[in-house]
């Protein structure tokens, strides 16, 4: 499968397209990215409007950042944040050093007992954290970590994508690179962060998009282990704030909904393109 | 570099990754079955063997039942639909139609969003009376409806939000296999006279077998784990009527604290993806190897 992404030119047109079939096309396409595009607009123009017009859709509707105000006075959302962000760097740096390292030796030792090991580590792709919920909130018990941004993040420290990802990239590295090194008298750690970790800059990247999207949207296994104010990322801190204190008022929901999604949704916005490349580059394996 | 040195270096690389792994999935997974056949633990009763019973609760448990149906109904309404929008999504984004950054850039949001976020902006789009979706059937003349609060429109109320929210991930995968295809093949299904839609059929889609096997897997995947909307949008109501697998996991751990029978229940989990897993493995992996 090839891995060329994101280049705008289509190609010429094969087949004669009638117009008529071919107006109908777009005005499909459209209708479709208007009804995907439908549940967000509505959101933002509720966040954005004053709790009247929250349901009236008048072009001449004050616009206010009221709600958002509102929203942040109303929870410690300065403090979800901060959580959030925290569990997000843990998760990632570990991920990408442990990941790093048993890559290093798939790819390029040989040992015995090295496709076991390798189809025990693919085992996780299949049982994730997310359904172990149990067992797992059994062990951060036992472990006297239960309620701490560590355990939220700990089962999630070796993962077997990251690993499986960073293993395709090294196994693509010349080896002439790898035994000149060697022969310089490198040792095998210094090999690795030499030759083989700036290769694989751009996976490290992809990898990076994907993982902190995806912990910062995770939200099961946080609602379980965390039960406080001071471990609560910002997820679980939204479901908590909008289910119990706020009622009905949708103008600070939404606010506060948005307000939680904002930085993945600048982000996205800002580096449309990587996202993309990142989530194509890590979904094919 | 010793000979020694050199068997010892790989296992001390995978040391730190293998032991997480092991406390944190393999460990898990095994204590699961273990924990199934014990009884939950009380203040006055520690926990001891008992057989089969939790799985013998579980063929009596109405609600078992129930979680797995609505799970079975969430998957095939889930599933098919958000593969095929996808595909038509990356024929579209892929083709020369007027304003496809932006289409693209509409069809991929819901994707970057968080899933609590999502379903808080979807309760908000099905809210009786003040929701879009009321204004919007009101104006056409329909009567009032409670999507989320009717036992019949529930899932299905849920299985659009899961189609909304996964479809445009799933393009991306094949924007890329689309743009991994030649081009001169659909220029020489033109020039033997195949319509376009033979072109798809016959060429196209067929090309595109070990992307769709790989967003299946996906998907099957994500329709046991995705459950975060039920959370803010039913709590599995009405009347267990949106229960998934997974959630009926967690009430049953963490709001009744039956310990014993949420293992059970995991263990049932875990078998539904071995067979995802051997479904990859052994059935369609050796019909897609063509390419």
């Amino acid at each position: 499968m090839g891995t060329s992404t994101g280049s705008p030119q289509a190609p010429p047109p094969a087949f004669a397209i009638a117009p008529a079939s071919r107006a109908l096309e777009t005005a499909a396409a459209w209708l479709l990215g208007l009804l995907w595009i439908l549940p967000l607009a509505y959101a933002v123009w509720t966040a954005f409007h004053p709790a009247a017009f929250s349901t009236r859709f008048d072009p001449t509707a004050p616009l206010t950042l009221q709600n958002f105000a509102n929203a942040w006075h109303a929870a410690p959302f300065a403090r979800y944040f901060l959580n959030t962000t925290l569990l997000v760097t843990m998760v990632l740096a570990a991920q990408l050093v442990l990941g790093t390292l048993a890559a290093y030796a798939l790819a390029r030792f040989e040992f015995r007992g090295r496709d076991l090991v390798f189809a025990l580590i693919l085992l996780q792709l299949m049982v994730m954290p997310d359904v172990l919920i149990v067992e797992n909130y059994r062990t951060m018990n036992a472990l006297g970590l239960r309620d701490t941004i560590v355990a939220i993040g700990l089962p999630y420290f070796a993962s077997a994508f990251g690993i499986f990802l960073l293993r395709q990239t090294f196994k693509t590295v010349p080896r002439e690179l790898d035994d000149a090194a060697r022969v310089e008298g490198a040792s095998a750690l210094q090999v690795l962060l030499r030759v083989y970790v700036p290769l694989a800059r751009p996976v490290y990247l992809a990898y990076a998009l994907v993982s902190v999207s995806y912990h910062w949207n995770n939200f099961l296994w946080p609602l379980i282990i965390s039960n406080s104010v001071e471990t609560r990322p910002l997820t679980v801190g939204l479901q908590v704030f909008s289910s119990t204190d706020q009622g009905v008022d949708w103008s600070i929901i939404t606010a506060a909904t948005l307000m939680t999604s904002a930085p993945l949704l600048v982000g996205f916005l800002l580096f449309q393109r990587q996202f993309v490349q990142s989530f194509m580059r890590a979904g094919i394996r | 570099m010793s000979r020694r040195a050199g068997a010892v270096t790989p296992w001390l690389l995978l040391l730190p990754a293998l032991a997480l792994l092991a406390a944190f999935t393999h460990w898990p997974a095994v204590a699961t079955v273990w924990h199934s056949v014990m009884s939950t633990p009380k203040k006055s009763r520690p926990s001891r063997f008992v057989g089969l019973d939790n799985y013998r609760g579980m063929v009596e448990d109405e609600v078992f039942w129930q979680a797995l149906w609505n799970n079975l109904i969430f998957a095939v309404g889930t599933i098919p639909l958000s593969i095929a929008l996808a595909i038509a999504m990356a024929l579209w984004v892929d083709s020369r139609l007027r304003g496809r950054a932006f289409l693209r850039l509409a069809y991929f949001t819901p994707t970057v969003l968080p899933m609590i976020a999502v379903a808080n902006i979807w309760l908000f789009f099905y809210t009786p009376q003040y929701g879009l979706l009321e204004q919007i059937t009101s104006a056409v003349g329909l009567p009032s409806h409670n999507w989320l609060g009717d036992k019949n429109t529930v899932l299905g109320a849920m299985i659009v939000v899961a189609v909304w929210k996964e479809a445009g991930f799933f393009m991306i995968f094949y924007l890329a296999a689309l743009q991994g295809i030649s081009p001169s093949l659909a220029e020489a299904a033109a020039l033997e006279g195949a319509s376009r839609w033979q072109y798809f059929r016959r060429v196209l889609f067929p090309l595109l077998m070990p992307t769709t096997l790989f967003v299946l897997i996906n998907a099957l995947i994500n329709s046991v784990r995705m459950v975060d909307h039920i959370f803010v949008m039913t709590r599995g109501g009405p009347d267990n009527a949106s229960t998934l697998l997974l959630y009926y996991i967690y009430q049953v751990g963490f709001s009744f604290w039956d310990s014993g029978y949420a293992a059970a229940l995991t263990v049932v989990v875990l078998v539904l993806l071995a067979l995802v897993a051997l479904f990859q493995f052994g059935f369609l992996e050796r019909r897609t190897h063509y390419r």
